[in-house]
């Protein structure tokens, strides 16, 4: 668990004629807990998936433990997880499979693993129905538990808290801050705080730049 | 932090085979429709030229491999569409896995729903249009090495038009064109087969193609796919 | 050193000022060229002896062949720049490319329709090199098509320019496709290497409309580019400078 930061070095992005990230720069250390800001429209969602390597900014540069995430994407891509606006998950399969499929390409996983994530998250009853029938909540939840069972250090999130009754916000803000306990990095665009109480929590605020 | 232990390449392309095959037997009935269309199409030809069986063997190639073509198109929108819709194609895309592999195993999951049953379609509907049964080997064997390229060729139409405007007559805009070489020499292979003379000449061809395509299709879809991910 | 010159002609204002200054250059040679191409092919230069007056179109029809494929290869090729590189003004000359190819081809298809008339006696024939031709047609079309079917420019350019790299597979198709099958075009006579085999009478004018139609697509590119990059770029400040100038 040695130097795990991300860096992001003056980020521009222009979408069209709009100059959407003027020159954003970041640093998140290994324990740490950033929430981005800003109103609608102010990039949160496009930085995100910037850090993420997604997108390519016309200027500035990305960084993981010191190297350029250019070098080498893929294996950026094994240390981190992004989960955006929607959680990732084909209708026609159910909480198991879905889990299966999306997470198993990355690790090797057992039923026990996926059962053991989905009892974390709630998911008693629902976790052999298709996912078209689950509620809003019910789905971020699935999407909480690949997020765990992917073990990535690197948690990139997008607005997390979504559709998540108290009980779902209190599991993420103690899911997030366990892995900021053990050495993870959280990054999440937010549009209210991050409940979270035990750890202290770094805030970027976009439409300020 | 446990240590992450990284699925291997191959089981990664199984798992996304298993996957795409599990879902499309989730639903049969959008899994047949291609063949449905396949088998109205063909008929629509007798209809519309002659029903003199004579006359009908001499298009019967070009109409079974036009079918075909029009027929593979159909498939795609569900395999690829769908995923880029609900972000599961942005998650494999973020795997750390070689995103042409995983295309490569979803044409593979195309050719399967679409190329086999198509193969075995074919010659019935050739019989139907005057085919002689000595020809169906043939033209089992040039649909199914033929539908190879097409779906390889799908797989790049289809990864270019996400998230697109009218993006299933641009499909169609795209990928017919691109296809040509395939129909030309697949249709020339039915033909030799219905003949009765030897149809090794376009079978090779064909089957370059099909080789030129593996190594080629993936990279363009995944590049394509990147780029509709940006 | 050479670096400094291929990074200046990725920047905007420059490639618009160049071009600015290269279009003359390129358009009075073609004029002279093209016009006396016309002439010493259609008055001066004799009757072949097989075709008799027909074959003339050739002057037309050959020269705008290698262009659609010319151009199509360029097309290709900025667009493949456009793509690794990330430069914008290379997808710009790719887009102005387009509408100069397609028009090229199908006049490639047109002249030779009408050369086909008296030549083959019909006006059109499924032979391989018009077929593939027509291919290529096509695929200018598509690749037009695909690039007004996105919003956002920088996502049609960068679609439209794999499907620009994939479809180069068709160029040298169309080439090789007279060697390959049987067909009614003739074997290469002018794009070979070694002695050509026409005479200087008819050889000297094809050469003379080949280059004026090589400078007139270099002039109309220009021309296409100034109006491109003037449509990408209307909000940068530069634009305004030019414009008051």
């Amino acid at each position: 668990m040695s130097k795990l930061i991300l860096r992001g070095e003056s980020l521009h992005l222009w979408r069209g004629e709009r100059h959407v990230l003027r020159g954003v720069s970041l640093e998140l250390r290994s324990g740490d807990i950033l929430q981005l800001t800003g109103s609608n429209g102010a990039g949160k969602t496009t930085l995100l998936r910037i850090l993420s390597g997604l997108i390519y900014p016309e200027e500035g540069r990305v960084l993981w433990s010191g190297t350029n995430i250019r070098e080498d994407l893929r294996a950026y891509h094994a240390q981190l997880s992004y989960v955006g606006h929607e959680p990732p998950l084909k209708s026609d399969l159910t909480a198991r499979e879905n889990l299966r499929y999306w997470v198993g390409v990355r690790r090797r996983l057992g039923a026990a693993d996926i059962d053991a994530a989905l009892d974390e998250v709630g998911a008693d009853e629902w976790r052999d129905r298709a996912a078209r029938t689950l509620s809003a909540g019910q789905k971020r939840r699935v999407a909480l538990a690949g997020l765990k069972l992917i073990g990535a250090p690197l948690w990139l999130l997008d607005e997390p808290t979504t559709n998540l009754d108290i009980a779902g916000q209190t599991l993420i803000s103690r899911m997030i801050e366990q892995h900021a306990t053990n050495g993870g990095l959280v990054l999440a665009a937010v549009h209210h705080e991050l409940p979270v109480q035990a750890r202290p929590v770094g805030r970027l605020d976009l439409a300020a730049a | 932090m446990s240590a992450v232990l990284a699925t291997p390449a191959f089981e990664a392309a199984r798992l996304i085979l298993a996957r795409d095959l599990r879902l499309a037997f989730r639903r049969p009935g959008e899994m047949l429709q291609p063949l449905v269309f396949f088998a109205i199409v063909t008929t629509l030809f007798p209809l519309a030229i002659t029903p003199e069986l004579s006359q009908l063997r001499q298009v019967a190639p070009g109409v079974v491999w036009v079918a075909a073509l029009l027929s593979s198109l159909l498939a795609l929108e569900f395999l690829y569409r769908d995923d880029a819709h609900d972000g599961t194609l942005e998650q494999y895309a973020l795997s750390g896995q070689s995103l042409t592999l995983l295309l490569f195993a979803k044409t593979a999951t195309h050719w399967l729903l679409t190329g086999v049953p198509l193969a075995v379609m074919a010659p019935l509907a050739g019989m139907a249009l005057g085919a002689p049964v000595a020809s169906v080997a043939g033209t089992v064997a040039s649909v199914a090495l033929g539908s190879v390229a097409l779906s390889l060729l799908g797989a790049i139409g289809a990864s270019l038009t996400l998230g697109a405007r009218r993006s299933g007559v641009l499909l169609s805009i795209l990928t017919l064109p691109l296809a040509i070489p395939v129909l030309i020499f697949g249709a020339r292979a039915t033909q030799l087969a219905i003949a009765g003379e030897d149809l090794a000449a376009p079978l090779y061809l064909l089957g370059a193609l099909a080789v030129l395509g593996i190594t080629l299709a993936p990279l363009a879809a995944a590049a394509a796919v990147r780029i509709s991910l940006e | 050193m050479a670096w400094t010159w291929f990074h200046r002609l990725g920047s905007p204002p420059y490639i618009y000022g160049l071009a600015a200054r290269l279009t003359p250059w390129f358009a009075w040679p073609a004029a002279g060229l093209i016009i006396y191409a016309l002439y010493a092919g259609l008055a001066v230069a004799p009757a072949d002896y097989q075709q008799g007056e027909g074959y003339r179109i050739i002057f037309l029809h050959a020269p705008s062949a290698w262009m659609s494929v010319m151009v199509y290869t360029t097309m290709a090729i900025s667009a493949a720049v456009g793509l690794i590189w990330r430069i914008k003004v290379a997808h710009a000359v790719a887009a102005s490319c387009a509408t100069l190819g397609a028009t090229f081809t199908f006049a490639t298809l047109v002249t030779g329709s009408l050369w086909g008339k008296p030549m083959w006696g019909t006006y059109w024939a499924w032979d391989p090199r018009v077929t593939f031709e027509l291919l290529l047609l096509f695929l200018y079309l598509a690749y037009m098509a695909l690039r007004s079917a996105f919003d956002d420019i920088q996502r049609a350019d960068r679609v439209s320019a794999v499907l620009a790299v994939v479809g180069v597979v068709n160029v040298p198709i169309i080439h090789y496709s007279v060697i390959w099958w049987n067909s009614l075009h003739q074997a290469p006579s002018v794009m070979k290497l070694g002695k050509p085999t026409m005479p200087p009478e008819m050889y000297i004018p094809m050469l003379a409309m080949f280059l004026g139609f090589t400078l007139l697509f270099g002039a109309l590119l220009f021309t296409r580019l100034r109006a491109e990059v003037l449509n990408r770029e209307r909000t940068a400040s530069w634009i305004r400078d030019v414009v008051n100038a």
